[in-house]
């Protein structure tokens, strides 16, 4: 260990407990509202819960309680994201705008709002030691055990639910016409999932905070898409990359004494997504690379072949390169035996091409077909024979 | 409320905040239009880490290094947007989540750092920006207005922000045509031989612009609402788009001005003491001009298929 020696303190292990546990709830809530291709609606509903939290905040105060409870701060961001959500979806259905200008403005405007009732708190007396401003960003260096459990029961509940709905959720989000054909609720699982997306929000205020709480409801379902083309191997990857952000996360946060704990979560999801955009199988940078260069090779392979066919010397250096190694050509350029029975059968599949192109029939087939790989895997014996002599009878 | 008193404190932040309002206002209409409303939230999220970036370099609170290093991450947010959804094919919402919340992430945890040296720069100055702050100390009443000494006095963000506006107004005019057909037939506008691609990238670059000159002087709130609200509300107005763009510079002044006197003066009127957010209640304003349009606004139904 180096010169920041990670000491698990029992205070450290309560917190890197509950992100965890936060972070897999996070992970597999997220997904659903991914593929429902909702993914910054959930940035709508945790703007929104700011106006609640100052409103709860106050009324409790103007009770005569501290207005430090959590229960009341809960009902009050709850009910303001609901109003949120209703706001996003009356501008989304009853007039021309799209969603992504109701969720902007529901987001800017009831964040203001929460600000001018922020402010205001931060002027009572009350107010100046509630702390609420930390909820904007998170902040794990006061936390306290209940805090800590609340968050993991919380969280818990939350991948929970998640779990029992995840088969109407994904069904839901791939064809809404289907699931409405099998007898389901449509807007009753939109509206549970937002009540997960809710919840997620509430109990992440205390680690994450409100702003930041939305990357953790989309970063980890995206890293899983890159993964993954099913949404049944989506939503526990997902579930996996949130826990072990948030584990890690608040782990890293803990060694020294001012890193904000959420940001951390977030930067460490972040790294799960950039060494997935990089090594993921199929929709990776260097997948993509590799699927480029072999594509690369097959065309000057084919190119050089039919060249040699012609009885030209190849020029080009790469295309040399390759069929040198195949062993087509010699080091001097002059083709091998075995390069010229290669050549001839790339000349001949370039023969039989052009006559299939001639043939309205096959137009389907060379829509799927690339121009490079063997006709011989793509028509019996038969067939090519027949190819072939409606050539000889051409030429 | 005499002159001596309103011209210094309350005349500069309203004027910067009116023109914020409508320099974000304007590229927001078209934003808006073409369904890219939350570039505008992406942007002006990422301004944050620009800033804290460039502070860390030049270890000073200069503006133009600041509006460099905004805009520099501006640009890298788009472009990495960009890059992302075509390597990996998935949708550009969640991307834009992806790299915005990242960078935003990016942004906190430099300023926790770099706070410890006791700067002036925290996340809620980033969020709020310092409009109450910014005053005109060498005015002694309306008279100042036609002083040339007093006017020096002015904040530099006052002159700054003129510019940025006049420089999107003069844009605005010059690329109407391709921009207004991109907007509405891109399809159309190409076959025109018109840039697109190249049209849509300015496009988000002088929101990028607008998002950056504002985001000093009123915080990032003010940033994203401005985009959108008032042209969102301008939309369920009119079907015209310059009518559009001119109900939106009203709804935008409208907010600014209105919103900074309620912060600023609704408290005491209520009989409180102290003087609440200009940002948040500026924002809230003009959330509440879209209710209003949203329930009254000529324009406001749907196309009926």
């Amino acid at each position: 260990m180096g010169i920041m020696a990670f000491t698990l303190t029992y205070n450290v292990a309560l917190v890197m407990f509950g992100a965890g546990v936060l972070g897999v709830a996070a992970g597999v809530t997220g997904t659903f509202m991914f593929l429902r291709k909702r993914a910054l609606l959930s940035d709508a509903i945790s703007h929104a819960t700011l106006p609640g939290l100052c409103g709860g905040f106050m009324l409790m105060v103007a009770l005569g309680g501290t207005g430090r409870a959590l229960e009341g701060l809960l009902l009050g961001s709850a009910i303001s994201a609901a109003l949120g959500l209703l706001a996003v979806n009356f501008l989304k259905s009853r007039t021309r705008l799209s969603e992504d200008a109701a969720i902007g403005a529901v987001l800017s405007s009831f964040f203001g709002l929460g600000i001018v009732m922020l402010t205001l708190i931060q002027n009572m007396s009350a107010g100046r030691q509630a702390g609420l401003d930390q909820l904007l960003l998170g902040s794990t260096a006061a936390m306290l055990r209940e805090d800590a459990e609340m968050i993991a029961i919380g969280a818990a509940l939350v991948f929970m639910v998640g779990l029992v709905l995840h088969r109407a959720m994904t069904l839901t989000a791939f064809d809404e016409n289907f699931a409405r054909a099998l007898g389901l609720n449509v807007p009753l699982i939109d509206a549970a999932a937002m009540a997960l997306v809710l919840a997620v929000t509430v109990a992440g205020l205390k680690i994450v905070g409100l702003i930041l709480i939305v990357a953790l409801l989309i970063i980890p379902p995206v890293t899983a898409r890159l993964w993954s083309n099913r949404a049944a191997y989506i939503w526990p990857i997902a579930g996996a990359i949130g826990g072990a952000s948030g584990l890690i996360g608040a782990g890293l946060s803990s060694l020294a004494p001012d890193l904000p704990t959420g940001a951390i979560i977030v930067l460490v999801a972040a790294g799960f997504f950039l060494i997935s955009l990089l090594v993921a199988p199929a929709r990776g940078v260097l997948a993509s690379a590799m699927r480029h260069r072999k594509f690369q090779r097959r065309v000057h392979r084919r190119q050089g072949l039919l060249a040699l066919a012609q009885g030209y010397r190849i020029l080009e250096p790469y295309t040399r390169k390759l069929l040198q190694r195949e062993g087509c050509v010699r080091a001097d350029g002059v083709m091998t035996e075995r390069g010229q029975s290669a050549a001839t059968a790339a000349q001949r599949d370039e023969a039989r091409l052009a006559y299939l192109r001639s043939k309205p029939d096959y137009a389907e087939f060379l829509s799927r077909h690339d121009g490079l790989s063997d006709l011989s895997r793509a028509f019996t014996r038969d067939e090519l024979a027949h190819i072939d002599i409606r050539l000889e009878d051409a030429s | 409320m005499s002159g001596a008193e309103f011209v210094p404190l309350s005349l500069p932040p309203i004027l910067i905040g009116i023109l914020a309002a409508i320099a974000c206002a304007l590229p927001g209409n078209f934003l808006v239009l073409r369904k890219q409303a939350l570039i505008g939230d992406a942007i002006s999220h990422v301004v944050l880490p620009g800033i804290v970036l460039a502070f860390l370099v030049t270890q000073a609170l200069d503006a133009w290094s600041m509006l460099l290093g905004a805009g520099a991450a501006a640009l890298f947010a788009v472009v990495m947007i960009d890059v992302i959804k075509r390597v990996s094919r998935i949708e550009v919402g969640a991307i834009m989540g992806v790299v915005f919340t990242t960078l935003f992430a990016l942004g906190v945890l430099l300023l926790e750092q770099s706070s410890a040296s006791s700067v002036h720069l925290d996340v809620e100055h980033a969020l709020m920006g310092n409009l109450e702050s910014l005053i005109w100390l060498e005015a002694r009443g309306w008279a100042s207005l036609l002083d040339p000494v007093a006017l020096a006095g002015l904040p530099p963000e006052l002159p700054r922000l003129a510019l940025t506006l006049a420089l999107i107004i003069v844009l605005l005019i010059l690329f109407w045509r391709p921009l207004t057909l991109s907007t509405f037939d891109e399809g159309y506008a190409e076959s025109l031989g018109l840039p697109v691609r190249a049209i849509s990238l300015g496009l988000v670059m002088v929101a990028a612009l607008a998002a950056v000159t504002a985001f000093d002087a009123v915080g990032s709130i003010i940033v994203i609402a401005m985009f959108i609200c008032p042209a969102a509300a301008a939309r369920l107005m009119t079907d015209r788009l310059r009518s559009q763009i001119w109900w939106s510079v009203g709804f935008a002044t409208l907010s600014a001005s209105l919103g900074y006197v309620l912060a600023g003066y609704g408290p005491l009127w209520i009989g409180l003491e102290n003087s609440v957010s200009a940002a948040g209640m500026i924002a809230a304003v003009s959330g509440l001009i879209l209710a209003l349009t949203a329930v009254f606004g000529p324009k406001r139904r749907p196309a009926t298929a």
